[in-house]
This record gives C-alpha cells, structure tokens and sequence, in this order.
C-alpha cells in the first residue's frame, strides 16, 4: 500500500508540475505584460516601462519567476489582479465555491437519473425498453452542453418560468445549471451502470438473494447496486476533468459567478495572473480529485494496488 | 411441422435488426449533412450572406424562401446553417486524422519498444487526463487567438495521446500473441511486422475512436466558437451562430434551436455510426 501511495502521489506530483509550467509558459507567450499594462497610457518611457517590469518581477530569469510562481501556488498566493489590483486568491475563492456547488450538485443529480434508468436497462436486457434506453444515452452525447443550457432556459424559464434562468437567485438557481450538466453525465454514465449491472446480476449471491424470496427491489437497489458502487465511482471521478470543462462553458450561459465566468472576464480584460491563477486552480482541483478516487479505489480494491 | 423460435434466438435477432437500424439512421443523417455540406456552395450561392433588412426574424414556416426563418439580420437560417456546417465538418475530420496519425506512430513505437518513449507517452496520458481540453483552450487560445488552424492544432496537441494509448494497449497484447513470435522467428523487420501483422490487427478499434471523436471535435469547436475563442465570428458556423441567437432567445427561439438541431442531428449520425462499428469490430469493448 505505501509503494501505491508513493507511486501514484509522484505521479500527481509530475503532473502538476507539467501542468503549471504549461501554464506559466502559455501567459510568457503574450509578448510584454509590461507593454501591455500601459497601453493607452500616453506617452510612456522607457524607464517607465522598466519600472513595471521591476514592479512585476518581469525582468527576472522565466526560471525565478516560475518558483516565485510556484511557491505562490502552495502558499495560496496568486499575486494581484491587473484590474484594480485585488487578490488573485481572493478572487478564486470567491468564485470556486460556486463551481464546486455545481459540480457535485451535478454529480449527485446524475447519479439520480443514470442508476434507476441503467439497472431498469439491464434488467429488461434485449427488450425495447434496453434500446429506448440506449438510444435516448446516444442522443444524450450528441449535443453541446451549452445548447442543452439555452433549451433548458428557453423552456424552463422562459416559456413556462419556474426557475430564474440566470445568476445566483438561492438555491432555484442551481437547477437549470446542474440539470443540464447532469443530463450530458448521465448519457455516459447509464451505459456503465448498465454493463457493470449485467455482470453483477449473474452472479450467485444474486441468486441466493433471489431464491431466499426478497422483493426484487431489494435485490437490485441493496444487493446488485452496492458492487456496482466502486466502477461507478471511478468512472465519475474519472469525469471530474470532463464535468469541470463542462460547466467552465455553460457558466456563461447562466452568467454563474463561478471559475468559468472568472477566467472569461480575465481574457477579456487581459488579466493574466487572474487567469493563470484560475487554470491552476481548477488543474490542481482535478488532478486532486483524481488521486483520492484512486487511493479510495486502492483501499477498497487491493487488486488495483498491484497493477 | 412448426417452427418454434426459442425466447434466446429471438433476442439475437431483435439485436442484430437494431443493429442495422442504427446503421440506416446513422449513415443516412452523416451521409445528408455531409452532401448537404459539400453542395452548399451550389444550394446557396451567397454563402448565407445575402441580408434582407425587410425580413428580419420571420418565423419558420412562414414563407417559402425562408423555410426555417430569418436572423436579427433577415439573413436566411437554413443557408447559413448549411453554410456554417463547412467549419464544424473540416474541424472534426481534420483534427481527427491528423490527431489519428500522430497518436499511431507515438503508440506504435512506445507499445513496440517500451522503454523511454512508453514512459514519455504514459506521462502525456496523465497530463491530458488532468487538464481538459476546454482548460487548454481557453488557456492558450485566449492568448494566441483562435482561427480554424489553432483550434485544430490545440486539438490535435491535446488528443494524440487517446489514439496512442489505445494502439500501445493494442500492440502490448499483440506482442504476445503466437503469431507475431513467429513472424519474429522468421526473420521479419520491425517495420515489415508493423505493416502486415500489428496495424492490420489494430485499425479495428483505431477506426472506432476516430468516428467517436470527430462527434466529440465537433461538439468541442462549437464551444469554443461560442465562448468566442473558436473560429472568427463573422464566418457563418454552428457555435457563432448559437452565440448570436442566444441574445434573442426571447424573442426569435428558432435562431438558437435551427444550429443546435443542426448540430445535434450531425453528431448523433457519426455517434450512431460509431455505435454500430464498436458491436461489429470491438465486440470485447476495448474501446
């Protein structure tokens, strides 16, 4: 079990490391910071110039900068925003709670429509009810999420107005944002509950459960669901970065005051160190998020350990 | 005598006929959006440009010129959404192959030698699984500009490493196998053995992802047009134009719901596709 710990803890390490000098390096790409923060200043000097450069720290090697970067990255200090020169870190944590919520609101609501829909698929195996099902999983995948998003306003808010259909408004504002992302979820996820369900159900405990005369709801939901718990918990954190992604997007549709909307803002105004700041983080959340799946899957399933 | 056809036998049969469905659906909507693509230049000669300020956002079936209605513009939907379809269908298919080549030659070398280049493409692996490809584009795209050739290289860059992992899976298993031992007791070339006896083996499941991933690039570009990190605005394309409708969702619904049907109908045609290759070609699901 150490060796797994150490090998896969490495292994987030690197990555983090590659993720972050990627980073680093993309917002170097810009040209000069410098140049760019005095835009439209008038006339600007060259000792104007080199002083922002000294203010900001750009006239060290990309190698200083990096660690100073770096040692910011573990200390919770993103340095300031280019806008009014608020904290990077406070920003984020403003904005990644809200992201968070609807991140797992997601998962939780997902969870909900693909495990009824994928046992009821594995149970009438072969039947129309298991092709309706497939079917409404492939339909499920082939549109954007943030069309999903406007269709969802257009007929949830709009025409019949239930839900407000943008901004944080309590906690009704939750549900169009986490209905769609967990509707795209879903469509991968009821296949999964599916498969591992068919497996599950020709096994003999089943039969024995089965045979000792239990309601066929309790062989399903407490019995057969329990083992298909560890592969449908792998696979959704395996999705974390896929979820992220997802809602980083369809936060502009419900103007969500999260990390998506955070980072736009940030391009739009070219605010650089709010969104290297903010691609960390959220690099750092699911590369986190991974390595706990892992280790749980590790504690739970020690075949994993020695692969 | 009768014929009595057992409950097993039929739920065969009831498989396989879904089976050519999917493939019916399938290859018909792929086969109509990319005729209809191809044709456009000849459907609609003005390129979905033409605006007639005097029809602007008449409801669909209204009139007989505007089938499915007008934008804030009174520039005819159906003709840009066929229009728009050149920039998602080049996207999907170009990024796909030429992610497809690179991934193939990184995942036959890292599954045939190990060693370093394993190594180098198990790594890549991880990073690509840590950081989604949106978090990639909004990060690199936002500072080098969009335009069709970054988001395809960004593609490619970030998606290689499926097709690798997928042809090293492949190829470890393969290296086992009696055939290719014996093969290699004949003398034959490594490149030789590559050509005749792995690639044949691995094309399979190869060709599987990449139906599978020219939907997903397809789903992937329209974002990026949308958040406006994607192709340039004033090109007619899918995601611009439900950038566009989003404002006058209100107002004028079937500016938003004629590209995201466009999209949705495209996608699930290639899905339908892929679907159906993956039980005629990858009945073990390696995919």
């Amino acid at each position: 079990m150490t060796g797994f710990l150490i090998k896969r803890g490495l292994q987030a390490l690197f990555v983090i490391l590659a993720v972050t000098l990627l980073v680093a390096f993309a917002v170097r790409l810009t040209g000069d910071p410098a140049l760019m923060l005095s835009q439209g200043a008038g006339s600007v000097t060259e000792a104007d110039l080199a002083n922002i450069r000294q203010a900001l720290g750009l006239n060290r090697p990309f190698y200083v900068q990096y660690l100073t970067y770096m040692q910011g990255v573990f200390t919770g200090d993103f340095g300031a925003s280019f806008m009014g020169g608020t904290s990077v870190g406070r920003l984020i944590g403003d904005a990644l709670p809200a992201t968070l919520m609807l991140a797992f609101s997601s998962l939780i609501l997902s969870i909900l429509i693909s495990v009824p829909l994928g046992i009821r698929a594995a149970v009438k195996k072969g039947t129309g009810t298991d092709q309706g099902i497939r079917i409404l999983s492939l339909v499920g995948l082939s549109f954007p999420n943030f069309w999903l998003a406007l269709m969802l306003v257009l007929l949830l808010a709009i025409v019949f107005p239930i839900f407000p259909p943008s901004g944080w408004d309590g906690p009704m504002s939750l549900v169009l944002p986490s209905l769609t992302m967990a509707i795209i979820l879903s469509a991968t996820t009821v296949r999964l509950v599916r498969t591992t369900m068919l497996e599950t159900l020709s096994a003999q405990y089943i039969m024995v459960a089965r045979s000792k005369g239990l309601r066929e709801r309790v062989v399903l939901y407490k019995h057969a669901l329990r083992n298909c718990a560890i592969p449908l918990i792998t696979y959704l954190g395996l999705q974390f970065g896929n979820l992220i992604g997802g809602i980083v997007v369809i936060e502009k549709v419900f103007n969500w005051p999260g990390m998506g909307t955070l980072a736009f803002d940030a391009i739009g105004g070219r605010d650089y160190p709010v969104l290297q700041g903010s691609v960390t983080v959220l690099a750092l959340v699911i590369v986190i998020v991974n390595l706990v799946v892992d280790i749980a899957y590790g504690i739970v399933d020690p075949r994993i350990r020695t692969k | 005598m009768t014929t009595t056809v057992s409950p097993a036998t039929k739920v065969v049969s009831r498989r396989r006929n879904y089976g050519s469905l999917e493939f019916i659906l399938g290859a018909s909507l792929s086969g109509i959006v990319i005729l209809a693509v191809l044709l456009s230049g000849f459907l609609f000669p003005d390129g979905g440009e033409s605006m007639d300020l005097g029809a602007r956002l008449i409801a669909p079936f209204q009139s007989w010129d505007h089938i499915f209605g007008t934008d804030p513009l009174g520039r005819d939907v159906l003709a840009r959404v066929v229009v728009g379809g050149k920039i998602s269908l080049t996207v999907g298919f170009v990024s796909v192959i030429a992610g497809a080549i690179l991934g193939t030659i990184m995942g036959l070398v890292s599954g045939y030698y190990r060693g370093f280049w394993d190594m180098i493409v198990m790594r890549f692996a991880d990073v690509q699984l840590a950081l989604p490809f949106i978090l990639v584009a909004i990060t690199f795209i936002s500072i080098l500009g969009g335009g069709l050739t970054n988001v395809i290289f960004f593609m490619v860059i970030s998606q290689w490493v499926q097709y690798a992992r997928l042809i090293r899976g492949q190829v470890l298993a393969l290296r086992e196998r009696e055939f290719i031992q014996a093969a290699r007791a004949f003398g034959v070339r490594d490149l030789a053995m590559i050509r005749h006896h792995v690639l044949p083996n691995v094309i399979g499941p190869l060709i599987i992802l990449m139906t599978l991933n020219v939907a997903n690039n397809i789903l992937l570009e329209s974002s990026l047009t949308f958040l406006g990190l994607g192709v340039d605005p004033m090109i007619p394309s899918w995601g611009g134009m439900l950038a566009d409708g989003r404002t006058y969702l209100q107002d004028a619904w079937w500016v938003s719901v004629v590209p995201g049907l466009a999209i949705m109908l495209t996608v699930l045609g290639l899905n339908l596709l892929g679907d159906w290759l993956r039980d005629r070609l990858d009945p073990t699901g390696k995919v």
